[in-house]
């Protein structure tokens, strides 16, 4: 390795852009459970997330004062009448990534709007998980959610999971201006109160799309998880540019006045990783000599770690996130609040697009939590997500190429993903189409009854979930040129989803150039942790 | 979407007993002490050989196991199927497979109960689950007296699957888009000849399959 100061020298320490230069140090990079040590080419474009803001100093008091203060509705305490119906709808497990250390957020805030209930005389008081058609959380996990004095109150009658397939628990309200159904769980709908708690990871998540996808039904799904309102989203990230927003805003207004929901939601600073692993944070000219050895020491570790203990060891590490701000109120001008923290803390303001760009792909993904990332998520990963964490434009050029850092391995969980098995062996040797996937499987999936079951009964994801994922990554598939899987370790699976493999980044590279010509430039996206680019031409 | 219909085993898969169990019913609801007595501790006594057999040979099991039936009479073996459905098969249903069966009607699915067990002793199981049709052995009666044999094709392993194709044709379903749910190896074909196959609570060779042709695995409870 080389010495440090002359690292130091290299680069603006403000900015979170570096441009690699001869002397720049290798990078260190997620490939699925393994760290790759890479030298890129010079002139290659290094997007560093922001370092993490500071959190509020007292997360409680801030919850009181944001339920004390609310955006457009009266202070929480005005709403609580003795005897009324009262439901808490919680995100689910698949924010924040990693899980964050306890007492999770949502336990904070519950144990604050419990109190306020319990001393303002509401007994009938449910805690719904809004996992739509996400799996079922575990009791373990929900015990871990909400703590454990909250689990063994609640747990399992007025605490449990949203079940979209239970027939006598799914209610509809009034078709939106698009007709569009608006579906909801029963007992969500037919409460007095709602008080939704939210964990706002990006800018996606919160404000109409917390009711209108949380807790409802694949009927309602089904107007916006579609591949046409992916194509017509230019930004999963940003409001105005997302089709997806729009007929979320939709659904939710109608929700809205049907229903008094009192939202609540908190933004979280990126500090992703611990103690032992905080230098993953930063950027590799800022490595102290004992962060090069923790490096290579975790490197020669996870070689010989066999990958299944290595995923167990990474998803029992949970990230030490601090909460940045509160806000509470009605779901619009609360969301509002929310989005310009996120924004603070995520955006990282990138000068012009580039011809190639690099993501290096984790373990985790919000549908793999204590799972495997199977092949159909690193492409919602790389194609949906990564691909999408911008503002304004994305971040590779229109026909460029997108090097993903994955070993791309076959490996499905049967018990989370059963019907991605079926998708990805069965439906993808046939078709990429997600038009066609669409108009001819998606139904069939969604009603087979042994994935109905699986859901319902078991800690799957719905058997129409793996459509969900293949059409999260239409934007990218319809901008990008050419997918390179660097490291992949087999010739199928980036077969399957349509992409190029090599052994290496370098070769990536190399023949990435060969697809954009010599003269292509190079950007690389150094996550984790989240970062989104704010991308300016 | 074409019509379509699933098909479901029954033993060891809807419910926890299997066709000994239900004999051990008979055997033990025999009307005479001496004739009680007597079934019963041959059908004890026969348990090791039973369970032999299934493993080597479902056929040769039930051809063997059938000739237990011998003897009794017809109006005597109906009369007690509603009892035994009430005291063996209702307390051994699965809490789950009525929910499994309620999920696959609402999908748009005919149920159909496909089991190597005698009609008369299905049915009652059959009319409770709601079922629209019931493949089931069919015994051979003699002057109302049951002759021990049954009336081929004995419906297990690869007649099962005949059966289905058959009931398919006939009722102009398409197999393709039809379920199948079973627990026992034996049913390989059953589960292969229709275009969505699932093992239920499997037994570990079927386990072994399901996982190498990527079908769904559910355990009831």
């Amino acid at each position: 390795m080389r010495p440090i100061k002359t690292l130091q020298k290299l680069y603006d320490e403000e900015s979170q852009v570096v441009i690699t230069e001869k002397g720049s140090p290798p990078r260190a990079l997620f490939s699925g459970e393994n760290f790759l040590l890479e030298d890129l080419p010079v002139g290659t474009r290094v997007i560093f997330p922001r370092p993490p803001m500071a959190g509020v100093p007292n997360v409680k008091a801030a919850i009181r004062w944001a339920i004390n203060h609310p955006e457009g509705m009266d202070p929480l305490h005005a709403l609580l009448r003795p005897g009324m119906k009262l439901t808490c709808v919680i995100d689910d497990i698949s924010v924040p990534l990693p899980p964050m250390v306890t007492p999770d957020v949502r336990q904070t805030i519950l144990e604050v709007v419990l109190e306020l209930a319990a001393d303002s005389g509401v007994d009938d008081i449910h805690l719904v998980i809004a996992n739509a058609l996400h799996r079922r959380m575990t009791e373990a996990e929900m015990r871990r959610m909400v703590g454990q004095k909250i689990h063994d109150a609640y747990y399992p009658d007025r605490y449990y999971n949203h079940d979209a397939e239970d027939p006598d628990g799914i209610i509809e309200l009034e078709r939106t201006t698009h007709n569009e159904v608006v579906a909801l769980n029963r007992r969500v709908a037919e409460s007095d109160l709602i008080v939704y708690v939210n964990v706002n990871f990006v800018p996606m998540n919160g404000g109409h799309k917390s009711m209108g996808t949380g807790v409802t039904n694949y009927a309602s799904l089904r107007a916006h998880h579609n591949p046409k309102t992916i194509r017509d989203s230019d930004s999963y990230m940003e409001p105005k540019s997302s089709d997806l927003y729009r007929k979320n805003t939709r659904i939710g207004t109608v929700i809205d006045k049907h229903l008094k929901v009192f939202h609540i939601e908190t933004t979280l600073n990126n500090r992703m990783f611990g103690a032992p692993l905080e230098f993953l944070g930063k950027k590799e000219e800022d490595y102290t000599e004992g962060d090069r050895l923790k490096l290579q020491a975790m490197r020669f570790a996870l070689k010989r770690t066999p990958r299944a203990a290595a995923r167990k060891i990474f998803n029992s590490v949970p990230a030490p996130y601090d909460v940045t701000g509160v806000f509470a109120g009605a779901t619009e001008p609360t969301h509002a609040k929310t989005l310009e923290m996120s924004w603070k803390q995520y955006s990282v303001p990138v000068e012009g697009q580039s011809d190639i760009v690099i993501f290096p792909i984790p373990f985790v993904s919000p549908y793999s939590v204590n799972s495997i990332l199977n092949p159909l998520l690193l492409q919602v990963m790389g194609l949906g997500y990564f691909f999408n964490l911008n503002r304004g434009i994305p971040l590779v050029k229109k026909g460029g190429v997108l090097i993903l850092l994955h070993p791309a391995y076959d490996e499905f969980d049967p018990v989370q993903h059963p019907s991605y098995i079926e998708f990805f062996n069965r439906l993808l040797p046939e078709t990429r189409d997600s038009m066609k996937l669409e108009h001819k499987y998606e139904r069939e999936f969604a009603e087979n009854p042994s994935y109905v079951h699986l859901y319902r009964k078991g800690n799957a994801y719905h058997g129409v979930h793996p459509f969900y994922m293949w059409y999260w990554g239409e934007n990218g598939r319809q901008h990008v040129g050419k997918v390179i899987v660097a490291g992949a370790e087999n010739n199928h699976v980036p077969g399957l989803l349509g992409w190029d493999r090599t052994d290496t980044l370098t070769e990536a590279i190399e023949e990435a150039r060969g697809f954009m010509g010599r003269s292509a430039t190079i950007s690389l996206l150094r996550i984790a942790p989240t970062l989104l680019a704010d991308v300016k031409l | 979407m074409p019509a379509k219909a699933a098909f479901y085993d029954v033993d060891g898969t809807l419910v926890k007993t299997n066709i000994v169990h239900v004999y051990a019913y008979y055997a033990m609801n025999r009307g005479s002490l001496l004739g009680m007595a007597g079934r019963s501790l041959t059908t004890a006594a026969s348990l090791p050989l039973f369970g032999a057999l299934d493993v080597l040979n479902r056929k040769v099991f039930n051809e063997f196991f059938y000739r237990y039936y011998q003897g009794l009479t017809e109006d005597r073996l109906l009369t007690v199927a509603e009892d035994m459905f009430e005291d063996v098969l209702k307390p051994a249903l699965y809490d789950q497979s009525k929910d499994l069966i309620a999920e696959a009607r609402r999908s748009g699915c005919r149920i159909v109960l496909v089991t190597g067990a005698l009609d008369f002793t299905m049915r009652p199981l059959a009319r409770y689950l709601g079922a629209d049709e019931l493949i089931a052995n069919k015994m051979q009666f003699v002057g109302g007296v049951a002759t021990g044999k049954v009336i081929p094709p004995i419906i297990e392993g690869a007649y099962k699957a005949n059966a289905i194709r058959d009931y398919c044709a006939r009722e102009g379903l398409s197999l393709a888009h039809c379920h199948g749910y079973s627990d026992s190896a034996s049913d390989y074909a059953m589960l292969a000849i229709v275009g969505r196959p699932t093992a239920v609570n499997p037994d570990m060779r079927l386990r072994s399959l399901a996982r190498a042709y990527n079908w769904p695995i559910l355990d009831l409870k």
